[in-house]
């Protein structure tokens, strides 16, 4: 009994929260890596991109609300994600229009196009502050539990409980639904294939007769729906203010990079490996100990690091994959 | 490598809108962005040796700023006894048992023959370290941020004068660019970027946890000053008697005054970095490290070690950086471990190198200087722009309440619009290199 | 340092932010100052004179032609321009006079991309398959412009080269390196070109293979497509032509059939190694 109340805390504060963490960081990474698959470089206005999408939903799910609009048990947002969809595609599509084509056609060094983005991560940071501002914003309804601890205890009878909050368990279902047709659509469809195609060998692209400013336009569509999924759960989930989402890019990169950047599947392994790392290690083990070992009363939390370090935890699993990987766990395969 | 008259003219210009600033607002808000501008110039010297000579990408400017703060701190405050009684050597300790088994692991990486033995040892002794560091670590820190936590509970400085600290802080940002170099450098392809970008966001969390080494998030204040305070001089006869003699109000006096000292300090230091940084590029290293950037294949054949010119050249442009990061620490008088953003300490330092001119050090410090100015002037001038476009509206409208709130986020949007304008049509910054 | 400033990435190597895969070459330069016109065949690059971007001229009035089902070889010693004429012939190169004309058509503006539009199919010497995808993907990637059913045209590519059937599923780049050349050629025909350019197609592989990639491009004229081919092989490429060039400095040296080239006594003691 007491080893199933452990392995329920574990799954209640560790696996949980880092399985939905993970899922929201493949998103990002997701993003991350085919921008740097397609367009050759890292996009540092990734996390603003994200800030600027879960924003615009966060405005029409506001919209809906005063129009009484719900979907009853699942949050608002869900409706509106398909308008911040497209308001984030056209901004980025417009971005691309007026700062990164003229790059392109200059065939510019990837790395100008580093400071480029730069430039935009300002000016989408201003613009995102400009308008929402930059303090917490709440915008989840409908249910918070699809069963909450006590439930749970009452159940089963078990000392812990297990709480699943619904917004963990939709971020799990969307990204499993989002990878699933990003892969679909990488694997399967012609568009998809030329992608690949693009980020393989462009010249040979070229010669097949695929258009290069069609791929990437299409690139920067998928990269604006993935960015504003990511950054809607995460909003649902945690909270949205704009600064979080600035932080999110060291573990978003660094999932992105542990994975292989420019290869998709690496980028969800990364996401997963950072999440459950930094959850695992700033997680306080005492009451799982407590229950494994019922004769041991630990003196402190057991917990290896403080979760104000969970930097360091993406950071070190980064530096020791990069010291005997230098390319990631999935090399080779791009995108 | 000297000024034209055009690069004389950029600089006059911006010297005249501070003065400006001085002549229609105060010159005490002149004079403090021109502080500030000073210690601008002197992080956008840093990390342009690091991206204008060398083409190396350090996005974790913040951290090594910061290591500088601490090394204000660590220097120039009073120690606390009590809290070295109550368990200083024992953090000491713990501190030299952690490096002593990384050392450890490090070197058995090296001597052991490869295998699982070898991957078991260095996990075991990394684990065994671990607990061995947190056993003597955790306890002796409980007992000092117990000591009196609301005006110290950390162990203090050396109480030496805070000019020391600013080659301290250099130094400490020296070591953690080595640690974070000597890692990130030098494989087949570097990862210096993503590598800096976490190093500075640890060092960060750091600081705001460690409260028996930086107070944390309760910030340390009060750091002694190298120029006098303003108090003093209000209080010292004869200089309110010359002050009054002048025609100045005392009070104003007694801050420009100690306005400019710092200016006079911290000129002093951006003039000794400025020339030993023209000295430095025009030397033999200089252009070995320029040959380098431009042709790595050939300056490689012709057996020059370039990772380890990278090492140095990142190691003196982060050491550069701390030492700004003191000198602001110095300024400021307080270290705030929150305040540090990775937007205004690491990327607006970034958009200060493109703008002036990567490459060229003159560049680089009319970049600190310009974009200080505009990241101090954007919000009046975007509240002054705003309120000319609100005028049409009815008080109280919320677009115009929301613009007139907003007004204040404009500094991003406008510093992110300079960075692409230039970048799109002066690519090379506005005082190119050569 | 690069001409541009906005190409200038003072050396940077840093694999965390930029992809340090090679980027796009391939630069349309089209365009002539003055068209010229002395022959005709199908494909013709007709009295051409240009070199890549600013540069100096690096062909001078050299013609390359080919007629339908026929193949032509352009040989030579190295840094005789047989690539560049090949590239000034597919839209690469800066042309300052002299036209390229496809079935009577100028087609001296097009672009790259256009004349693949225009049925020319072209085959670079190295990076030629898309490494990371499957060899059917590669030939799909083929026929990217196509509409119509493309299964038959993959047919016949399967039965010109059987191995790529058995290895349809497998990533290219984990072939060897004839069956990649295969795999490229393959890709080439999925647009059923009517001219298909080979820049040195057995660069690399093995005399076995390089013989046998020659019999399967006999085959490929045998149905009707023009071949243009450079190689360094001239012996046994002269051997196969129907129309050889020997250019020497940029410029034809020589231009016969193929046997009357390896016959001709100075082309042999001159190129052929006597």
């Amino acid at each position: 009994m007491d080893l199933l109340n452990a392995i329920v805390a574990m799954a209640n504060f560790v696996f949980l929260p880092a399985i939905s963490y993970g899922s929201q960081l493949a998103l990002g990474a997701l993003g991350v890596t085919l921008i740097y698959g397609i367009l050759r470089f890292s996009n540092f206005a990734h996390g603003d991109t994200m800030a600027f999408g879960a924003m615009a939903t966060i405005l029409f799910t506001w919209f809906l609300q005063s129009l009484g609009v719900s979907l009853g048990p699942l949050p608002t947002a869900l409706l509106a994600l398909p308008v911040g969809i497209a308001a984030t595609a056209l901004l980025v599509l417009a971005v691309d229009r007026l700062v990164y084509k003229f790059y392109r056609e200059q065939k510019a060094a990837p790395v100008i196009l580093v400071i480029v983005s730069m430039g935009v991560m300002f000016v989408m940071n201003g613009l995102v502050r400009f308008i929402i501002g930059v303090d917490d914003q709440r915008f989840a309804d409908g249910a918070r539990f699809i069963i909450t601890a006590r439930e749970f205890k009452e159940k089963t009878g078990l000392q812990e409980g297990l709480a699943i909050k619904s917004t963990a368990m939709l971020t799990v279902v969307v990204a499993v639904i989002v990878v699933a047709i990003l892969f679909w659509f990488l694997n399967r469809t012609r568009t998809g294939k030329s992608m690949r195609a693009f980020s393989d060998n462009e010249d040979l692209a070229l010669l097949s007769g695929i258009n290069p400013e069609r791929v990437v336009m299409i690139t920067w569509i998928i990269v604006a729906g993935l960015a504003t999924i990511a950054g809607v759960l995460y909003g649902l989930d945690k909270s949205f203010k704009p600064f979080t989402y600035f932080q999110l890019l060291l573990p978003i990169f660094a999932s992105a990079i542990v994975g292989g950047l420019g290869n998709p599947i690496g980028a969800i392994a990364g996401g997963f490996v950072i999440a459950f790392s930094e959850v695992t290690i700033t997680y306080a083990f005492k009451k799982v100990a407590g229950y494994v070992i019922p004769a041991w009363e630990p003196d402190g939390l057991v917990q290896l690091l403080s979760t104000d370090y969970k930097f360091a935890v993406s950071f070190a699993i980064l530096i020791i994959v990069l010291l005997f990987r230098p390319t990631g766990l999935f090399r080779g395969k791009a995108l | 490598m000297t000024l034209t008259p055009r690069d004389m003219a950029l600089f006059v210009i911006v010297f005249a809108l501070i003065a400006a600033t001085g002549f229609f607002q105060s010159w005490n808000v002149a004079l403090g962005i021109l502080n500030m501008g000073l210690i601008s110039a002197i992080m956008a010297l840093g990390v342009n040796m690091q991206w204008g000579y060398a083409g190396l990408f350090n996005i974790g400017v913040m951290g090594f700023v910061a290591l500088g703060g601490l090394g204000a701190v660590v220097v120039s405050m009073p120690p606390v006894g009590e809290a070295w009684a109550a368990g200083g050597l024992r953090v000491v300790l713990a501190l030299i048992t952690g490096a002593v088994a990384i050392a450890a692991a490090a070197f058995a990486w090296r001597r052991l023959p490869k295998g699982a033995a070898r991957a078991a040892i260095l996990v075991a002794m990394l684990v065994v370290g671990f607990f061995l560091f947190r056993w003597l670590f955790d306890p002796a820190v409980a007992s000092i941020e117990k000591i009196n936590p609301a005006i110290s509970g950390y162990l203090g400085g050396l109480g030496l004068p805070v000019l020391f600290a600013w080659p301290v802080g250099a130094v400490l940002a020296a070591g953690a660019a080595w640690v974070v170099g000597k890692t990130a450098l030098g494989l087949r392809s570097d990862y210096l970027a993503i590598a800096t970008l976490g190093i500075a966001e640890i060092i960060i969390a750091v600081l705001k946890n460690e409260d028996w080494l930086s107070r944390g998030v309760k910030n340390v204040i009060g750091i002694p000053r190298p120029v006098p305070y303003e108090i003093d001089l209000q209080n010292s006869e004869s200089f309110v008697t010359r002050m009054t003699n002048w025609g100045y109000d005392p009070v104003i006096a007694s801050s420009i005054t100690v306005k400019l000292a710092y200016t006079g300090l911290f000129l002093a230091v951006l003039l000794i970095l400025l020339w030993l940084s023209q000295a430095a590029l025009n030397s033999p290293w200089g252009r070995m490290m320029r040959a380098i950037r431009d042709n790595e294949v050939a300056a490689e054949a012709m057996g020059k070690d370039v990772t380890a010119r990278h090492l140095q050249i990142f190691i003196l442009g982060s050491a550069v950086c701390g030492l700004a990061g003191a000198m602001m620490t110095t300024l400021d008088g307080q270290l705030t471990p929150a305040s540090y953003q990775p937007l205004r300490f690491t990327f607006l330092v970034w958009v200060m190198v493109i703008v002036g001119g990567s490459g060229n050090n003159f560049g680089a410090v009319l970049g600190g200087f310009l974009i200080w100015y505009l990241w101090i002037m954007v919000e009046p001038f975007g509240l002054f722009l705003i309120q000319g476009i609100t005028a049409g509206m009815s008080d109280g409208y919320w677009l115009k309440d929301h613009l007139l709130d907003s007004a204040a986020h404009m500094r991003l949007f406008t510093m992110g619009l300079i960075l692409l304008l230039v970048l799109r049509f002066s690519p090379r910054g506005l005082i190119p290199e050569r | 340092m690069s001409d541009t400033p906005y190409g200038d990435d003072r050396g940077n190597k840093d694999a965390s932010i930029t992809n340090r895969k090679p980027a796009a070459t391939l630069k349309a330069a089209p365009g002539s100052g003055e068209p010229k016109h002395s022959a005709d065949a199908y494909l013709i690059g007709d009295t051409v004179t240009g070199g890549y971007g600013r540069g100096a001229d690096i062909l001078h009035a050299c013609t390359i032609a080919v007629d339908e089902g026929q193949i032509a070889v352009i040989v030579g010693p190295n840094g005789a321009g047989k690539s560049t004429a090949m590239k000034a012939v597919f839209g690469m190169l800066n042309l300052r006079e002299g036209a390229v004309r496809l079935a009577g058509e100028d087609i001296t503006n097009l672009t790259p991309q256009d004349r693949v539009a225009k049925g020319m199919a072209f085959v670079p010497q190295t990076s030629n398959i898309f490494t990371s995808m499957t060899v059917e993907e590669n030939l799909e990637m083929g026929a990217f412009l196509r509409r119509d059913d493309i299964n038959a045209t993959m047919e016949q590519v399967y039965t010109l080269f059987p191995i790529l059937k058995d290895k349809r599923r497998q990533a290219a780049g984990e072939l060897s390196g004839g069956q990649r050349q295969q795999v490229a050629v393959g890709r080439a025909l999925m647009t059923q070109p009517k001219v298909l350019m080979l820049d040195e197609p057995t660069a690399g592989v093995s005399p076995i293979v390089m013989d046998e990639l020659f019999d399967r491009i006999i085959e490929v004229a045998r149905t009707g497509i023009s071949i243009l081919m450079v190689e360094q092989n001239a012996r046994q490429a002269l051997a196969i032509a129907d129309k050889g060039y020997v250019l020497v400095q940029g410029r034809n040296a020589f231009t016969d059939t193929g046997k009357a080239l390896l016959a001709d006594p100075e082309v042999r003691r001159s190129f052929l190694g006597g």
